[in-house]
């Protein structure tokens, strides 16, 4: 079981977040977490993360503890992909993915050729081993979350979380990143991304966990779970889920802008 | 210009990573770098109006250990000891302790921007040592008190930011702007009730920052008035702060995403302020305040072979002590009366600076 979460409840202050969130993620499982902006998706990631203790019940990640793991040993179980982001200075782009491998390195260590020649080969499986050598402020927005999902992989952890990957990301880039993400899970790697479009939750998710109000509202195949009803209580406009190409891919129209035209 | 090649290996083709030409020329930078800071001792010692030839400096060096026939007169032994390699060394250190403390301090802080005082360290410092110069302490005493004063400051920070909700690294830095105006202000009180005629002239000068009236028992330690000197000091900040580099590159990524790739951020930051601050400290506790060497220095080095701190940090050790020691022998050269070098760090390093701040590239 890649990701068992049991019984979670978190709150800021008297501000309930979370309450009573239980799911469990196979192996090889990709997952897309659904919802309105501010019911605890990012919480809910952090909380996976280790990045919050202080929440009540549990959270198992490959059968361990989350909370009785120290930061390295978390590091090898789960890696995280932010959305892309701006660092100050200019690092090639190698040396950003080269910084996930310190996991496996003694405290005081220094990458070597064994570190390095792993996250070159991360580069090469994601397909873009060409921008190993140009200096990651200096790609594009779709190019850099590729370089942070090669750094998630040079980590060597079995399950990755991603917050949003796509959110930056023109349509192009978009697809690519997602198709990306795709093929790794297929590739046997356990993942869970939070997005904001039910359409992109048929295309590329095995199961779909819809969050509302702090709770599970859903959690299953998307093509059981994502319905009218749930994206128009979801969001508050009317929403209608259509089918194409034999069932093959489901998309949802907001029907308020049909009736218009 | 990209160089990659392929090798044999056991289970077949492994794809060596190319290198990059500004990776390439790293070892070349700083191995030229290292060469040049020698070149700049050799040249200062035969600077001023007594040269030392440095084949007599090694000598003399050597006969400290093996017997090797007098070939010097005693005036320029005496020289050599006591003024021109205690000076040399002092300059060589600080500027050393000074770039690698800035380097380190705007990597963990992601800001290229701060100098090794944004904690208040050199604040603090002057504070000490104007209350040391106030209570007659003395050359050692003066310096223990602004070392002592400036690891005070910088303590001080630390605990705010801890009480402080938010941004941990803005809260770091704001609480340094604080602690060190806080300090400022007690400076300016101390100038106030100083003796003009002796107190206040010393203060004023303290603060301009020299490597002047260096000793060796400064550097090492060892005499009755000073057990403790400096460099000791200096090297365990220094080598904490070398084998941290690799660290110091994944803090720049931010605490929350180097957390998740395995890196405890907030104690690898301590371990790095606290480095940063104990070689700061003891740099200003003997030489008063020597600004825009930690500023300006790595921003040289970044230039030269890039961000990575594996590099920046050697480099910027190798170019401060040159850089501080090539303005040390323009300040005891340029003029008959001593230019103090904290003016003319600021001289070279405000405008350097400005077209920083300036040109088109990001910083």
């Amino acid at each position: 079981m890649s990701i068992a979460v049991s019984n979670l409840s978190f709150s800021y202050g008297k501000h309930a977040v979370l309450h009573d969130v239980s799911f469990t993620a196979e192996d090889g499982m990709l997952i897309n977490v659904l919802g309105p902006n501010g019911v605890g998706k990012s919480t809910l990631f952090r909380c996976i993360l280790g990045l919050e203790s202080r929440y009540q019940g549990s959270i198992m990640v490959n059968g361990k503890d989350i909370r009785s793991l120290s930061i390295k040993q978390r590091a090898r179980e789960i890696s995280y992909i932010p959305q892309s982001h701006a660092p100050v200075y200019d690092f090639e782009v190698i040396d950003v993915v080269l910084m996930s491998t310190t996991n496996d390195l003694p405290s005081l260590g220094v990458p070597g050729t064994a570190q390095l020649e792993r996250a070159y080969a991360a580069l090469e499986r994601i397909g873009i081993a060409h921008l190993a050598t140009r200096t990651y402020t200096q790609i594009s927005g779709g190019e850099q979350q590729l370089v942070l999902i090669a750094r998630a992989l040079a980590q060597n952890a079995r399950t990755i979380i991603m917050d949003e990957p796509t959110s930056a990301l023109d349509y192009g880039n978009t697809v690519r990143v997602l198709s990306c993400v795709k093929r790794l899970a297929r590739e046997g790697m356990s993942i869970i991304q939070s997005t904001h479009q039910p359409d992109q939750a048929f295309l590329y998710s095995d199961k779909t966990l819809v969050i509302s109000k702090g709770q599970i509202a859903a959690f299953g195949p998307p093509k059981e779970v994502i319905t009218d009803k749930l994206i128009s209580d979801l969001y508050g406009i009317d929403v209608e889920v259509n089918s194409l190409y034999d069932d093959k891919v489901r998309v949802c129209v907001p029907i308020i802008d049909l009736e218009e035209a | 210009m990209i160089t990659s090649s392929n090798k044999e290996s056991g289970n077949g083709l492994i794809k060596t990573p190319p290198v990059s030409a500004q990776k390439n020329r790293a070892r070349a930078v700083l191995i030229a770098l290292g060469v040049l800071m020698i070149v700049a001792v050799a040249v200062s010692l035969m600077l001023g109006r007594y040269p030392i030839p440095p084949d007599e400096a090694i000598r003399m060096l050597l006969s400290e250990v093996f017997p090797v026939t007098e070939t010097w007169t005693d005036q320029m032994y005496i020289l050599f000891f006591n003024v021109r390699l205690p000076r040399i060394l002092m300059a060589l250190f600080v500027g050393c302790c000074l770039a690698a403390a800035g380097a380190a301090y705007q990597g963990t802080f992601q800001n290229p921007l701060v100098s090794p005082d944004i904690l208040g360290a050199s604040q603090g410092a002057a504070l000490g040592a104007a209350i040391g110069i106030l209570m007659h302490l003395g050359g050692a005493g003066v310096s223990i008190m602004a070392f002592a004063f400036s690891l005070l400051s910088v303590a001080l920070v630390l605990l705010i930011s801890t009480r402080a909700k938010g941004n941990h690294v803005l809260v770091v830095v704001l609480a340094g702007v604080m602690v060190s105006s806080l300090f400022s202000a007690g400076v300016s009180y101390a100038k106030l009730v100083a003796d003009p005629t002796n107190e206040l002239a010393d203060i004023t000068y303290w603060l301009m920052g020299s490597v002047t009236g260096s000793t060796l028992e400064q550097l090492w330690g060892g005499a009755p008035n000073q057990p403790i000197g400096v460099v000791p000091i200096m090297l365990v900040g220094l080598v904490m702060l070398f084998v941290l580099r690799w660290k110091i590159n994944i803090l720049t990524m931010g605490d929350e995403e180097a957390s998740t790739m395995g890196v405890d951020a907030r104690r690898v930051r301590i371990l790095v302020i606290f480095a940063a601050t104990l070689v700061t400290a003891a740099s200003v506790s003997v030489t008063g305040m020597i600004g825009w060497v930690g500023l300006v220095i790595p921003h040289l080095c970044r230039m030269l072979i890039g961000v990575d701190y594996r590099k920046l940090l050697p480099a910027s050790m190798l170019m401060g002590g040159t850089f501080l020691l090539v303005v040390d022998d323009v300040s005891r050269l340029a003029t008959a009366a001593e230019i103090p070098i904290g003016i003319l760090t600021a001289f070279i390093g405000a405008p350097f600076f400005l077209y920083l701040i300036t040109r088109k590239k990001k910083l």
